[in-house]
């Protein structure tokens, strides 16, 4: 039978599609706006095998369901697109609930909060008798299921905190909603000649729990950007089985496996060369800029780099026993040593929780020796557990760090440590390191020989992945030069390259291959004299400027690198750097930055080896470039997603910024304190009062945030 | 005062839907991406056949 009606077909086709699940999960570090959006979702929604396909501009993120695909497919449509792309790990990047969770209490609390207030309006402005009484059962209707329920994050610390025997700021707050709403429960029943104080119980918990929210919101922010750059890197490798290739991850590796490396990869466990000749990166682990030479019998550690020529590796140790990990294990023990900094909040709040409860007994202890009353001296003593109540206090720390961080992470700065922006405001003296933080790793040339080596040269490298060697083809396309037709074209792994060009023999490579002297790369022609083609390290884009700023700013900088004194003495001069030292082992840098924090410096660190993790996590603040290895970046504070050095200035800049204004905030509410807690303590506090000074306090401080750092 | 009788039952029921409103919202997934929703509003690709 066919469809009567368009409609009828269109109902049919409406029927809701099966939940989609999402198989795949991308990283896009690039998109920023709505064409992004539409340009990302329409490349994936035109790739065959998608079903489906959704970004979240918010996290930077698409969400796609395209069951068995390949994700590299994902990234090579985007790629063909124009997005940059990179796979996640769906699993590592697992929701949190909390944030929500304190959303959905903030709407209680501020549901009853102004219905309440709305009620109480009557009884201020005169209602008596039974008007005042129907309107105390309707306030307790709403506020003792609102404050039961919204209050719950508040009496749970406190009720922890006590279990320790200890007090935190929790139990004030606690011991007020709960004194407020009972005594306010029971002058509801006419069993107490007490005032309603429902409104200001609903209060307290409706302000501070927007402090809890944005305290939570922002260390969830973080510790979610933090799980996405480690979900980034999922180490992949070549295992040979019985002759045949197949990828599996890193993880699954065993002592004995032999894996297979191409140029570029980056070795997933420690090893010893079963064949092949290679040259290999080992900048993340020492800090060296030159590339070793390495042959079959040389051990190779994980984190390493393969530049040239294919391997075979016998896997030694792998997972948790490489040398890498394990270095990683005893970095994360020492971070944890630093989590035990005690933030602003925490020291006012040791000060803040005794002092209200001692005011609060002492006020309800004097007015019951002076009148004898005590419901009056309760009321009293509420008026001072409310008023005093860290509101403002609450309110005054986490909404200048949420607004800080957020102001850092739009210029590229991933804030990861709750206690970050305080320790940063510290700092004086700030210690780079070189070869990955302040130049980029790829080599340039530093020395242009005559037109008709560059050319020969370059016609050579040509044929090779070597960063040197792409390094001379791109002074040559720089100088309009073309390549040389050099023909017959042979790799030598860890020594050079060899051609031949109008039947003359090329070589380029190290100085014993090509025929030249001393260290460096050199092209030796049939005929003619060695040419050295001497290479420096390309600097960072920001690094110059950003090491002027902090020079001008006060800071003192230094440069500790593992490489050897030429290269570090260019670069500290090239960065008007001051203090430069070279050959550093990765425990001298560790023994500097702790020498300068005995003589009472404070040093932020900035680095991206795995020589730099141990300086990262013993200095007082630690950076790392988002392209550093894992253990340096779970090692320091700050991570810059754009890689780059030059938000340093920036960084301290705000952080000192924001310690002011947190400051400012609470010395803010603890004037508000200072004159409503006499006025409480000799009663002249009413509900109307302690509302008032407790809205007007927390915006006070809330809007003080908000303001241009 | 007898309209109170009406009156506040009333103006609870709306503070109450108002508030079943938000936390539909908030489980309806409203809140995750707050950025792209806004560019989202402006792009005219599902005018004709609105999206999931």
């Amino acid at each position: 039978m066919t469809a009567a009606c368009p409609a009828c077909a269109g109902v049919e086709m409406a029927r809701p599609a099966p939940a989609l699940e999402t198989t795949h999960l991308l990283h896009l570090p690039d998109i920023h706006c709505g064409a992004c959006i539409a340009g990302v979702e329409r490349a994936l929604g035109a790739a065959p095998g998608v079903r489906a396909a959704r970004v979240n501009l918010t996290r930077k993120r698409v969400a796609i369901t395209a069951p068995g695909l390949d994700a590299a497919t994902l990234v090579a449509a985007l790629a063909e697109a124009g997005y940059r792309a990179q796979p996640m790990d769906a699993a590592r990047t697992g929701a949190d609930r909390t944030p929500r969770d304190l959303l959905t209490r903030i709407g209680v609390a501020g549901f009853a909060m102004m219905n309440v207030m709305l009620l109480s309006v009557a009884v201020w402005s005169g209602a008596t008798g039974a008007t005042a009484q129907v309107f105390h059962l309707v306030s307790a209707a709403i506020a003792i299921p609102a404050v039961a329920y919204a209050a719950q994050p508040f009496f749970g610390s406190a009720l922890q905190a006590l279990r320790a025997r200890r007090l935190n700021m929790d139990v004030p707050i606690a011991l007020a909603i709960l004194l407020a709403s009972l005594a306010s429960l029971a002058a509801a029943f006419d069993l107490a000649p007490n005032d309603g104080w429902f409104d200001a119980a609903l209060a307290l918990t409706f302000f501070l729990l927007i402090g809890r929210y944005l305290d939570t919101a922002g260390r969830a922010a973080a510790r979610s950007a933090a799980a996405d750059l480690a979900a980034l890197d999922v180490p992949q490798a070549i295992r040979l089985e019985d002759g045949r290739e197949r990828v599996v991850p890193a993880a699954d590796l065993a002592p004995g496996d032999l894996i297979l490396l191409r140029p570029g990869d980056r070795l997933p466990a420690d090893g010893e060369i079963v064949s092949g000749r290679c040259d290999l990166d080992r900048s993340a682990l020492t800090g060296e800029s030159q590339p070793a030479p390495a042959g079959p019998g040389d051990p190779v550690a994980a984190g390493e780099t393969c530049l040239t020529g294919a391997l075979t590796v016998r896997v030694l140790r792998a997972g948790r026993d490489t040398a890498l990990a394990r270095m990683a294990e005893t970095i994360a023990a020492a971070e944890g040593q630093r989590t035990r900094y005690a933030g602003l909040a925490d020291r006012a709040a040791r000060l803040y929780a005794p002092a209200v409860h001692l005011l609060g007994a002492g006020t309800f202890l004097g007015w019951l020796a002076a009148t004898g009353d005590g419901w009056r001296a309760l009321d009293v003593a509420i008026s001072v557990l409310v008023i005093t109540c860290p509101c403002a206090l609450g309110l005054a720390v986490p909404a200048v760090s949420t607004v800080a961080t957020g102001r850092l992470f739009r210029a590229g700065l991933l804030v990861k440590s709750p206690t970050a922006l305080e320790r940063l405001s510290e700092v004086d003296i700030v210690a780079f390191d070189k070869t990955g933080t302040l130049t980029t790793g790829t080599p340039r040339l530093a020395v242009r020989p005559d037109d008709a080596a560059l050319a020969a040269a370059a016609g050579l490298a040509r044929h090779s992945a070597h960063p040197m060697s792409r390094a001379i083809v791109a002074a040559a396309e720089a100088a309009g030069l073309a390549p040389a037709p050099v023909r017959d074209i042979a790799e030598h792994p860890g020594d050079g390259v060899e051609g031949w060009l109008d039947g003359r023999r090329l070589r380029l490579g190290r100085a014993a291959f090509a025929g030249g002297a001393g260290d460096g790369l050199w092209l030796g022609r049939d005929g003619t004299a060695p040419v050295a083609l001497p290479m420096a390290e390309t600097l960072r884009p920001g690094a110059a400027p950003a090491t002027a700023a902090l020079a001008a700013a006060g800071y003192g900088t230094a440069l500790l690198s593992g490489d050897a004194a030429g290269p570090v003495r260019r670069l500290a001069a090239e960065t008007g750097i001051a203090e430069a030292h070279a050959d550093l082992r990765p425990a001298d840098k560790t023994a500097w930055v702790e020498a300068r924090q005995d003589e009472g410096h404070r040093v932020l660190m900035v680095g991206d080896g795995l020589n730099d993790t141990g300086p990262l996590a013993v200095a007082h603040a630690g950076l790392s470039p988002g392209s550093a290895l894992d253990a340096a970046r779970s090692a320091s504070d700050v991570v810059a997603l754009s890689g780059d050095v030059g938000a340093v200035p920036l960084l301290l800049r705000t952080a000192r910024g924001a310690m002011a204004r947190m400051r400012q905030n609470i010395g803010l509410a603890l004037a508000y304190n200072a004159i409503s807690i006499p006025l409480a303590v000799t009663g002249h506090a009413s509900p109307l009062v302690a509302a008032l000074a407790m809205s007007a306090s927390s915006l006070t401080v809330t809007l003080n945030a908000m303001r241009r750092l | 005062m007898n309209v109170l009788a009406f009156l506040i039952p009333i103006s609870v029921t709306l503070g109450l839907a108002g508030l079943v409103a938000f936390v539909w919202a908030l489980r309806s997934g409203q809140y995750e991406d707050p950025a792209g929703d806004q560019a989202r509003a402006l792009s005219s690709d599902r005018d004709d056949r609105p999206g999931p």
